[in-house]
């Protein structure tokens, strides 16, 4: 059930507008990569406060630990050892959905509000709606959403949509015990991050930035990178968008060309059939019909 | 009450009629029927998936999660009927000189101003649908698999996902139009309908539409008792 059901800004396979009386504050989250020190926290906070648990895993030769996002794991630090400016780099990024403002998930989801937008920028999954096709994850250029081998629904990091629509921080937020994260509007959290710019570039991460990408609009949830010039280093896409194929597959026009396709073979048969009328063969005219 | 049961096997039976041929066998009408119904439930679920607007189609199939597992299910039953079929009539698909003579006057023979004498059992256009549909369902059948989840889309990275989904929807239309002169085809030609349900056509159906292939099939199963044949 959505929560928030007059904050919403879109609606997945939804023609109609959505509720626009209200307009909420836009949040994000920001990751300071370079205060985080991969301790898991924000893991098990998620875990613990939507209340799911991955099963055991096998110890895969490195700390990323469980080996990949899941339907239990919404969020996971991943770790990344980079060959630097001459120097062995151990990079740590949480991964886990970025709310784009230009959702990919959303535009590809053929199942009419299994996927919402709400106002404040989340990008939340409804999975009773869910009819598990997986074109969600075809849509998103971050590879983000994960299925249940159990029951075939897809899920990722709901931002806590559940807390912040109560007033409270997502889950991790709270949980983190370097201020790694932190969770506000986007204006502030976009200000916080020039800020951390500017303390990291004194400190020598000349290419410090901050990774808000505009191919998708903008994100929820951004990230302070101390090499910000290589996104690629710690797992995250370049210049992500939402796939031209995602765009011509999905968007107005094919489906446009594909309901006149449609209509004009219905309505070029009746024209036909009024205009010609039916090819018959008289009985006892076939002899002379055919020499 | 006494039991009793009526005799019907003395009654001329509907395949008896010495005017009528055979064109398809109980095989051929039973296949394609079956490939009939399969397409037409893939199209609506296909539509379903495809546009919002017809996502009300889902509860023909008991909902949008139901529909969309049953979908590939569907794709590749049809795809086995269908090739089936192919296999026992793609010889007589294959294109012959008249053909050309057909498709270059196909307007003609739309207006009913031109019949071109057809050679073999199907004519041009037919033979063109044919081909077509094999080219489709290749298509559909290769591009579905990509796209089936849970079993084969997790292999498959995005970005083929992302081309398959493509090709799937661009090639359903095309199988849409096909399908649909198909269906009209066979409803503007009078009596062709009846013969890929029960199977026969008059002679002078066959001799009109399809003289090459009468002469064979006259030669099989030539007209009792009008003295022709001994």
């Amino acid at each position: 059930m959505s929560l928030q059901s007059l904050d919403i800004k879109a609606r997945s396979a939804t023609t109609s507008p959505p509720p626009g009386a209200r307009r909420t504050l836009e949040v994000a989250k920001l990751i300071d990569v370079s205060r985080c020190i991969g301790c898991k926290a924000c893991q098990a906070a998620c875990m613990e406060w939507n209340d799911l648990r991955e099963e055991v895993g096998e110890n895969h030769g490195f700390y990323t630990n469980p080996a990949d996002l899941s339907d239990q794991s919404w969020t996971l630090m991943r770790f990344y050892e980079e060959q630097i400016e001459g120097s062995l780099q151990w990079l740590i990024l949480k991964d886990g959905c970025l709310h784009c403002a230009d959702p990919g998930c959303l535009k590809a989801c053929p199942a009419p509000g299994a996927i919402l937008q709400y106002s404040n920028g989340l990008v939340d999954f409804q999975q009773e709606f869910c009819i598990g096709c997986g074109y969600c994850s075809t849509g998103c250029p971050f590879n983000i959403p994960r299925y249940s081998k159990k029951d075939q629904k897809a899920y990722k990091c709901t931002l806590c949509s559940d807390r912040v629509s109560v007033g409270l921080e997502p889950a991790c937020i709270k949980t983190c015990p370097t201020q790694a994260l932190s969770f506000g509007s986007k204006e502030d959290m976009l200000n916080q991050a020039e800020h951390r710019l500017v303390d990291l570039r004194e400190r020598g991460f000349a290419r410090a930035a901050v990774y808000d990408p505009a191919g998708v609009g903008g994100t929820h949830v951004i990230f302070v990178l101390p090499h910000g010039d290589r996104p690629e280093a710690y797992g995250l896409p370049r210049d992500p968008k939402v796939s031209p194929a995602v765009e011509l597959w999905r968007g107005w026009f094919a489906k446009s060309l594909g309901v006149f396709t449609m209509f004009a073979v219905f309505v070029a048969g009746i024209f036909h059939y009024m205009k010609v009328g039916p090819l018959e063969v008289k009985e006892d005219e076939d002899k002379e019909a055919r020499p | 009450m006494t039991e009793r049961a009526y005799d019907l096997t003395s009654r001329p039976r509907y395949e008896d009629d010495p005017n009528l041929i055979l064109r398809y066998t109980h095989a051929a009408r039973l296949t394609h029927w079956a490939v009939a119904v399969a397409y037409v439930l893939l199209f609506f679920s296909g539509l379903a998936l495809f546009h919002p607007y017809f996502y009300w189609l889902s509860f023909l199939y008991g909902g949008g999660a139901f529909m969309r597992a049953l979908h590939p299910f569907l794709g590749v039953s049809l795809a086995i009927l269908f090739f089936a079929y192919a296999a026992r009539i793609w010889r007589d698909n294959l294109f012959l000189p008249n053909d050309t003579l057909w498709l270059r006057r196909v307007i003609d023979v739309m207006n009913k101003r031109a019949e071109i004498p057809v050679e073999g059992k199907y004519n041009a256009g037919q033979k063109l649908m044919f081909w077509s549909m094999v080219l489709c369902i290749l298509c559909l059948l290769g591009s579905g698999l990509v796209m089936w989840r849970p079993y084969f889309a997790p292999s498959f990275a995005a970005s083929a996902r992302r081309v398959a989904a493509v090709v799937h929807a661009s090639i359903a239309f095309v199988m849409f139009v096909g399908i649909g002169v198909h269906v009209y085809a066979a409803y503007w030609t009078k009596g062709a309908i009846r013969a890929m349900t029960r199977g026969y056509v008059t002679r002078a159906w066959a001799r009109f539409h399809h003289p090459g292939w009468y002469h064979e099939a006259a030669e099989r199963t030539p007209r009792p008792g009008k003295g022709e044949v001994a």
